[in-house]
């Protein structure tokens, strides 16, 4: 059908929806990017955040992307992340403890702390909360 | 002649081991459907990875720094790596055994090299600590179960390796979910990674392509050792479920084979006693 895309979203472990959408927001590594139909093709890396995507029946819908690249081509969007979940998959305590442990390795850096670890992380329990909190 | 009580205890035995290998058998069986679901929910990533690798490949091909990159640049094998996926327990018919002769086949045909090897699983390891080679490293107790984590750290180690001299080039050797019935020996060269540009696409570039491509080689890396991990693991289920399937019915020729000398010992025995105590009871007339 004209006029939407084809969304792509792939792990390393397993591909994770495939679906027609109307228009796609994607956590860049310099922003984000809100993509619709008839888009130049481009190719950049992912960065931690919250996905969103509209169904046909203009439902919005999050999932959290952490790392990776997106391809986008006229009439689709490949995203290849190194992790990604559905909104509904994620556990919010879960996500909140990571959060909270790896927030707390970096303000008390201990000696063999990696700092840049704990950032990344920071930065992927956050993209998780900041997806379950859209999805409310 | 052996007496009944011994035939029916062989009976017996072989019935025992039958009964285990019909059970491992279909432990195999069920595990290896999920086993495959791996390898096929892998490949879409994989295929995509491969195709962005070509396209980030061809805009970036001019660059210098991408010429030498450590990871692209093919040189003199003087120093290589080679990682062996082996499984960690037996059972599995020739799954180990063809490895390790392809791995020793592989090194016999460097005689100039220096080769270290990399081992996972406890057949390969038990095979290659006693012998006279170089080990860089080993996992075990993780060959069914390996996936991205496992993957993650050794593809690491490859690569920082390879970057800072210590080895000029990197194989993988593992077995090839084919299908059920067959296994394939695979050796495949993982570093320098081998790229063929594709097409060139006029993609708009978030970020400068030579940049991308220096960030994406590690995990191009990663996803091919990743890919053998799952292979391998689909493999050992699937060699073993036919290995077990082979013992079964192995048992079950044997335990036919042993009936039938039972029943022909029983006659026998009878047939005997009715000649003794015919004759016995002849000599009395």
């Amino acid at each position: 059908m004209a006029g939407m895309l084809q969304l792509e979203v792939a792990t390393p472990e397993r591909m994770l929806l495939k679906e027609q959408v109307r228009e796609v927001e994607v956590p860049g590594a310099g922003g984000a990017l809100g993509i619709l139909p008839g888009h130049a093709p481009l190719l950049s890396e992912l960065g931690n955040g919250r996905l969103s995507y509209v169904l046909e029946n203009g439902h919005r819908k999050w999932m959290a992307v952490c790392g990776g690249y997106v391809e986008v081509q006229s009439d689709r969007v490949r995203i290849l992340a190194d992790s990604a979940e559905n909104a509904d998959e994620i556990d919010v305590n879960r996500a909140a403890a990571a959060l909270k442990r790896a927030e707390e390795r970096i303000l008390n850096p201990l000696p063999g702390i990696d700092v840049a670890r704990a950032l990344n992380a920071v930065a992927r329990a956050q993209a998780r909360l900041a997806a379950i909190k859209s999805a409310r | 002649m052996p007496s009944l009580i011994d035939i029916r205890r062989r009976i017996r035995s072989v019935k025992n081991t039958q009964q285990i290998t019909k059970a491992m058998k279909m432990v195999s069986t069920a595990r290896l459907r999920r086993a495959q679901e791996r390898v096929i929910n892998a490949r879409p990533f994989s295929r995509m990875a491969g195709e962005i690798l070509r396209s980030v490949a061809a805009a970036a091909s001019g660059a210098e720094s991408v010429r030498e990159h450590p990871l692209l640049q093919p040189r003199e094998e003087n120093n290589v790596q080679l990682v062996i996926v082996s499984a960690d327990r037996g059972l599995a018919g020739g799954f180990n055994t063809n490895l390790i002769k392809a791995a020793q086949q592989f090194i016999a045909e460097r005689p100039d090299q220096k080769i270290e090897l990399e081992l996972l699983g406890r057949k390969a390891r038990d095979f290659f600590t006693r012998r006279p080679v170089q080990v860089s490293g080993e996992l075990t107790g993780v060959s069914l179960t390996a996936g991205l984590p496992e993957a993650t750290a050794l593809a690491e180690k490859l690569t920082s390796r390879i970057t800072a001299g210590e080895t000029d080039a990197v194989y993988i050797l593992y077995n090839e979910f084919k299908s059920i019935l067959t296994q394939k020996i695979t050796i495949r060269r993982v570093l320098p990674v081998e790229v063929q540009a594709g097409p060139q696409r006029d993609y708009i570039f978030e970020q400068p392509p030579a940049e991308m491509l220096a960030r994406l080689l590690p995990k191009y890396v990663l996803l091919q050792v990743l890919e053998a991990f799952l292979e391998s693991a689909a493999a050992e289920h699937a060699a073993r479920m036919t290995a077990m399937d082979a013992a079964t019915t192995n048992a079950n020729d044997v335990i036919n084979k042993l009936t039938l000398y039972m029943n022909r010992v029983r006659q026998a025995s009878i047939t005997r006693e009715i000649i003794e105590v015919v004759s016995g009871a002849s000599a009395l007339e």
